[in-house]
Order: C-alpha cells, then sequence, then structure tokens
C-alpha cells in the first residue's frame, strides 16, 4: 500500500514537469518577455533600456530554455524556464504583476473558497442521492420517466441562470438573505445560504440522473434478484444491496473532486463575491496576470493528481476484493 | 453585392457535406439503420430531431453572407464599386431587416415608448421629461389605444399563412412518406409550430420589437436568432477538431500498446490534470494578444471576430480530446484482444488494414455518442466562457453575451428581463432537444444498453 502510494507519487513528477512545460510555452513563447515588458510598462514608456531594465529585475534577462554562453549542467538551469519552474515545486509561487504575493494570497483565500465549496459538496451529494434512491423505488412508472425528463430539463439550464434567478427571486424579491459579500466576523452563514443553495440545485440534474443510472445498473444485477426472490423488503434491498454495492461507481466520480474543492468555483465565487480562490484566477484572467495564472494551473493539476491518488486508496475501504499493488 | 465566405462558414459547410456523405455510406449497414430506426421510431426522437434541424437551418442559413455594394457617392464617377464594411448574411434578408431598426436605448417587449426617460420638448416648446415614443414600433398605430386589438389581427393573419405555408411543407412530406412506419405525425407537428412561429415572428416585428430591445437599443429577438449560429457553430466544429487527435492516438494507444501507449497516456493525464477553464482562458487570452499585434492580418472587424471564434473552437476542441481519447483507447484494448483480430494478424494483415477494417468500423459508436453528449455541453461552455470574458467577440453575436451584457439588469427597478429571457429561452430549447436526442442515440447505440434492453 505505501509503495503504491509513493509509486504513484513518483509518477505526479513528470506529469507535473509536462504540465509546467505547457504553462510556460503557453505563457513565455508566445507572448515572449519583451512584449510583457512592454505591456507592463505602458506604451509610452517603452524603450529598449527600459524593456532590458525590466527583464533584469524581475529575472527574465535569461534565454527561454537552454543556455548556449553557460556550458555544462547550469546551460539548462540557467534560464527562464527552469529558475520559474523550480520555485513553483517548492510552492514558492513568486509575486503577481502587481506586485503581491501570490503564496500569501492563495493560502488566505483557500478558506473562503472551501467554506462555500465544502457544504455545497456534501449537501449536493446527499440531495442527489436521496432524489435517485426516490426516483429508483418508483422505477419504470410514468413517474420515473417525468422525473428524467425532469432531471434532463435541470441539465438544460446554462448555471448563468441558476445564480442569476436565485439572486433575483431569494435576495431581491422576497430579501431572505443578502445579494453578495462575506463577513467571517458576524453570521458568515448568511452569505452562504445562497451560494450553496444555488450550488446544489444547479447540480441536480445531472447528479441525480447518473446516480440513478449508477442505481438502475446494480438493480439489474443477479443478487438484487434473489435477494427480491428470498422475501427481502424493497427498502432493505436499496438500502441493503444496491447501495453499497453503487459506491465503487460513486467513489470514482466523486473522490477525484476532494481536493480540488480548495480551487473554488468561478462562477459563483464572482458572483457572490467571495474573496475565495476562484474569484481570484478571475480577476487574474481579466487582468491578464500571467504569474497567477500560471500558479494556479499548478496548484490545480496538482490537487487533482492527488485526488486521482485518493480515488484508488478509497476503493480498497469501499471494496475490500481491490488490494494496490 | 459580393458574398464573402468566412472560415466558420466554409468549415461547416465542410462538415454537413462530408456528415451526409458519413450517414449516406452508414445506411448501407444493416446494422447501423436498424439501431437510427430505433431513435426514430420514438415520437421524442422525431421530435428532438426536427428542432435540432431547425437550429442548424438557422445556422446555415447565417452562415451564407454578403457584403452589399454602397451607393456611389453622389458626383463621383468611377468605375470602382465600393462595398460595405457590414456583413449581411442571408437569414438576415429572410428576417426582413429585423436587426436593421435600431431604438436608442432598452424597452419592454411590444413596448411604445423608451423604457428611460429623456429630456424633449412637447408641442409649445417647453421643455418636459418624459418617455420618448419609439421609433420603429406602432408607427402605423393612429391611437396607441388601438395596439391590443391591432397585434390580435396581425398575430391571426400571421397564423392564417403559417398554416397555410405548414400545410404545403407537411402535405409534400406526407406525400413523399405515408407508408412509413415512424412516428412522422410527431415531427410534422413541431414543423408546423415552428413555422407558424416563425412566420409570425417575422411579421410582426416589422410594427413591434417581440422581446423589446437591449441597451444599445438592438432588437433582442434578432439578436437571440443571431446566437444560434454561433451556438450550433461551436458545438460542432469543436468536436470535429478535436475527433482526429482522439481517435488517431486513442487507436493508436490500445493498438500498438507498449511505448505508444505509454506517451498517449502520459499525454492525456497531463491535459486533464490542468483545470479546464484555466488553459482554455490562457489560450485565448494569448491569441487576443496575437491579434491586437497583427492588426493588418484582417481586413474588415468581422474577419477578426471569426478568427478569433476559429481559435476558440480549436482550443475547446485541443482541451477536451482526452476523455474521448481514454474511452476510445479502452475499447480497442478490448477489441485488439478478440478472435477476428487475432486471425487478422495469424493471416499476415497490415497493420493499417486491421485498423482500417477490424478496429475503427468498431468505435464509431463512441465517436458518435461522443458527438451528441458534448454538443450540448459546449453550446453551455459558451455562455460561461462569454461571462469570464474569453468568449466570442462582442461584436458577433451570442447568447453568452447577451447574458454577460445584461445579468445586473434584473436588479433594476423595474427589471429588465426580456433580454435574458430571449438568450434563456434560445438556448433552454437547443440543449434540451439535445440532451433528449443523445439520450436516444446513446441508449440506441450503447451495447451495453441495448443488450439490457433486449434481455428484458
Amino acid at each position: 500500500m505505501l509503495a503504491y502510494i509513493i509509486r504513484r507519487l513518483l509518477y505526479a513528477i513528470p506529469i507535473l514537469i509536462g504540465v509546467n512545460l505547457l504553462t510556460f510555452t503557453l505563457f513565455f513563447v508566445v507572448n515572449s518577455p519583451d512584449d510583457m515588458a512592454a505591456s507592463q510598462l505602458g506604451e509610452k514608456y517603452v524603450t529598449p533600456e527600459a524593456i532590458a531594465a525590466w527583464k533584469a529585475k524581475n529575472g527574465y534577462d535569461k534565454p527561454l530554455f537552454i543556455n548556449a554562453d553557460a556550458g555544462g549542467v547550469s546551460a539548462l538551469t540557467d534560464t527562464i524556464f527552469f529558475t520559474k519552474s523550480v520555485r513553483l515545486f517548492a510552492f514558492d509561487f513568486g509575486r503577481s504583476e502587481s506586485g503581491r504575493d501570490i503564496t500569501t494570497d492563495v493560502s488566505t483565500r483557500m478558506w473562503p473558497s472551501l467554506a462555500v465549496a465544502l457544504p455545497t459538496f456534501v449537501t449536493g451529494i446527499w440531495v442527489n442521492i436521496c432524489v435517485a434512491l426516490l426516483v429508483v423505488m418508483f422505477h419504470a412508472t410514468r413517474l420515473d420517466r417525468w422525473a428524467v425528463f425532469l432531471f434532463v430539463s435541470l441539465m438544460s439550464i446554462s448555471y448563468l441562470f441558476y445564480i442569476i434567478g436565485g439572486q433575483y427571486l431569494l435576495a431581491k424579491t422576497w430579501r431572505l438573505v443578502p445579494i453578495s459579500g462575506f463577513n467571517v466576523d458576524s453570521q458568515p452563514w448568511k452569505f452562504l445560504i445562497l451560494p450553496v443553495l444555488v450550488g446544489v440545485v444547479a447540480g441536480i440534474g445531472s447528479g441525480a440522473r447518473w446516480y440513478r443510472t449508477l442505481f438502475l445498473e446494480e438493480a439489474n444485477q443477479d443478487y438484487v434478484r434473489t435477494a427480491r426472490a428470498k422475501g427481502a423488503s424493497e427498502i432493505s434491498i436499496l438500502f441493503r444491496h444496491i447501495l453499497p454495492n453503487a459506491l465503487i461507481p460513486i467513489l470514482t466520480g466523486v473522490v477525484v473532486l476532494i481536493p480540488s474543492l480548495f480551487m473554488g468555483s468561478l462562477l459563483i465565487e464572482s458572483f457572490f463575491g467571495i474573496p475565495g480562490l476562484g474569484s481570484y484566477m478571475l480577476d487574474a484572467i481579466r487582468s491578464q496576470d500571467f504569474a497567477i495564472v500560471r500558479s494556479m494551473v499548478f496548484i490545480g493539476s496538482i490537487l487533482y493528481i492527488f485526488g486521482l491518488i485518493l480515488t484508488d486508496i478509497s476503493y480498497t475501504w469501499a471494496d475490500p476484493r481491490v488490494r494496490l499493488s | 453585392m459580393k458574398p464573402l465566405v468566412l472560415w466558420s462558414d466554409a468549415l461547416i459547410y465542410l462538415l454537413v457535406i462530408s456528415l451526409s456523405i458519413f450517414f449516406y455510406k452508414l445506411r448501407q449497414d444493416p446494422q447501423t439503420r436498424e439501431r437510427w430506426g430505433q431513435v426514430f421510431a420514438s415520437r421524442l426522437g422525431m421530435v428532438t430531431f426536427t428542432v435540432i434541424i431547425a437550429y442548424v437551418g438557422i445556422a446555415l442559413l447565417d452562415s451564407l453572407h454578403f457584403r452589399r455594394a454602397l451607393d456611389a457617392a453622389e458626383g463621383v464617377e468611377s468605375g470602382e464599386i465600393f462595398y460595405d464594411n457590414k456583413v449581411t448574411s442571408v437569414l438576415d434578408v429572410m428576417l426582413g431587416g429585423m436587426g436593421e431598426r435600431f431604438e436608442r436605448t432598452y424597452s419592454a417587449p411590444f413596448a411604445l415608448k423608451s423604457f428611460e426617460k429623456k429630456n424633449m420638448k412637447d408641442e409649445q416648446g417647453m421643455a418636459i421629461r418624459d418617455y420618448p415614443l419609439l421609433e420603429h414600433a406602432g408607427q402605423h398605430l393612429v391611437n396607441p389605444a388601438d395596439k391590443w386589438p391591432d397585434m390580435l389581427a396581425k398575430t391571426g393573419a400571421a397564423l392564417v399563412w403559417g398554416l397555410i405555408l405548414s400545410a404545403l411543407v407537411i402535405g409534400l412530406q406526407w406525400f413523399l412518406l405515408r407508408g412509413s412506419p415512424n412516428p412522422w405525425y410527431a415531427s410534422w407537428g413541431i414543423q408546423a409550430v415552428i413555422i407558424c412561429c416563425g412566420v409570425w415572428l417575422v411579421s410582426i416585428s416589422h410594427y413591434y420589437h417581440v422581446l423589446g430591445t437591449d441597451l444599445g437599443g438592438a432588437d433582442v429577438a434578432y439578436q437571440s436568432i443571431k446566437g444560434v449560429r454561433t451556438g450550433v457553430l461551436l458545438g460542432t466544429l469543436s468536436t470535429l477538431i478535436m475527433l482526429p487527435i482522439a481517435v488517431t492516438l486513442g487507436v493508436m494507444a490500445g493498438y500498438f500498446k507498449g511505448w505508444v501507449d505509454d506517451v498517449v497516456q502520459y499525454l492525456y493525464t497531463t491535459l486533464s490534470s490542468i483545470p479546464g477553464i484555466l488553459l482554455i482562458a490562457a489560450s485565448v487570452l494569448l491569441f487576443q494578444v496575437y491579434i491586437d499585434l497583427n492588426p493588418d492580418f484582417f481586413s474588415i472587424g468581422m474577419e477578426k471576430a471569426d478568427a478569433r471564434f476559429i481559435a476558440l473552437c480549436f482550443i475547446l476542441g485541443v482541451t477536451s480530446w482526452s476523455t474521448l481519447c481514454r474511452l476510445i483507447r479502452a475499447e480497442t484494448l478490448k477489441i485488439s484482444q478478440l478472435g477476428y483480430v487475432q486471425a487478422a494478424h495469424a493471416f499476415g494483415v497490415s497493420h493499417s488494414r486491421i485498423l482500417g477494417r477490424h478496429i475503427l468500423p468498431n468505435v464509431v459508436h463512441i465517436i458518435l455518442i461522443t458527438f451528441v453528449l458534448d454538443f450540448s455541453a459546449l453550446v453551455l461552455a459558451e455562455a460561461v466562457l462569454s461571462y469570464i470574458g474569453v468568449g466570442i467577440d462582442p461584436s458577433m453575436g451570442s447568447w453568452g453575451n447577451m447574458i454577460n451584457g445584461a445579468r445586473s439588469e434584473l436588479s433594476r427597478e423595474p427589471a429588465v428581463w426580456w433580454t435574458l429571457s430571449g438568450a434563456f429561452f434560445f438556448m433552454f430549447v437547443l440543449v434540451l432537444a439535445a440532451n433528449l436526442f443523445s439520450d436516444l442515440v446513446r441508449d440506441a447505440f450503447d451495447p451495453r444498453t441495448s443488450m439490457r434492453s433486449s434481455e428484458a
């Protein structure tokens, strides 16, 4: 088990290097340091000397990939790619283009993101599984068909409309909660209810439909027929037989998302004004701050790989037949 | 008049032609025919397919572009003809100038007056502050109180014309298809509804703004219809760009195994570990930088917007191939273990022949299912990307841009709800139809589900 995890962690290194190479190519080769300097300095002040000074100050006065002058190992290490990537592996993200320390920003903004994403995630799974179980109980009736149609309709509505509609109904028309904002000190739940509610409702369509398919797949198995034949009640079939067996496919889809909860949701956070990582990314994209985007890509990849490893580990817990080797 | 072929126009017509050839070839395969028969044997399949075809038809009409010749300036004699910088499409002509009736700013659906007050002079020349009359709504009315009777009369007339037109269209189909066992009547019902709505919309738009006007005074109904092309093209072209990459890599990884498999797996794990939205945003921003640095590349604004649109399709395609690639790899791994592939190996059949004759035809159903499943997801993604600011160029109509422009207008008093409703309705109908249709296609083509239904 431990050996397996260590091996998986080692596999992650080439993937992270690949991710870095890709983002580096995107940001530095297409948008060269000269262009970056020019856009940062503003058009009036673009002189060759000013650009050279800016590059020296920010560490861009080196070759991109291979430093032919240096020779030896430093031909590879004394380059922009190496100096900018190695720092990422040490979780030192440097400074954003507006001069703020990215590592501090990330570690403070992580918690509001989690405060919204975690309740949404947990409640969402609960609601979806309950709705799906209810529908499976009425399988092959008219109710089941209409429920599936309803799920598909809910799926067909853009996420943006759920947010806009939620804000309009709950916050503007009924005045139950504030439209947006986030306040840690007084009644933070008041600001969290609406984002969580919107997130859960928006996910019901696709979520419940997916769980329904999983449950039905199990409901067609032989052991369910056996259970029914020996006289088990429908409720106990559902909860004692189908639910535990459907756990493996559920885990595949769900566990991989857990680490990514730290990243927050781009849309929810920007609409509701929550100072998390999602709105941080959005601001970075809008102000074209590539240093932040690059760090966030790196963090996102790490969390995703971490999620994959967690998924494998969760299998051994859910299904005693699975052995990791 | 000078025809103008944008890159996206060429691509979409190419796609339509190649899909037609593809389906014509598939018709010869009895198993495929049976499966498509299963899709179209249900009323739901007929209805959703008709709706999708209607959307595709609008998108195709909107993809035939031309530039109008400008009238020569007075007193200037020259042999040269100048063309309008504004690009018109066949659809614009069919809509009867719906997009050219601009107001000053917001106005509610069927309103005669503007939404906002403005300083004006009354007949005596006194300065007053009141709602100004709209320039293109209710001009023919003598008395504003006649609005509703007039609308009813116009609706009735449009309905009569619509019914006559649908009777012609449906009568022809009935004559051709009366022996068919499929439930064509479901499709005809929807066709009649679509034709009547279309006739009504075009005719009544001459007198009123059916869905009101937006901040810039443009007709919302017209904008919603223009969004159809963007949605449909984005949904199809992105998948089209992704297909060759995903299929080639997936089949090669599953068939050759060994280091090829390792490389392909590494590629898609790396790509899928990057948060998709960040990768898309970064690529679009970089492309934008490229366009800004090379402004001489495109002669008119529309071509610039189109280039950005193609780039977006391309980026969406390149970032989303990993799922399909993984599915195809798994399927190929399974197929290449089967007896007939082993037999082909033993007979010394070449790799390319085995791939072409035995492997590819057996993964076609996965490609098909992915194509229809991804379509609706891409249409929805467009709205989100446009909201973030990395979507379609604002000069090109799209539902995402409409939502983005109007999202804070619900908080006005009274709320400006019509722009959002227009985008919502057109988008919802398309995505719902595509989702329901893709469910049917998946049920028919997925061997697992079709096996289960034959057991039952």
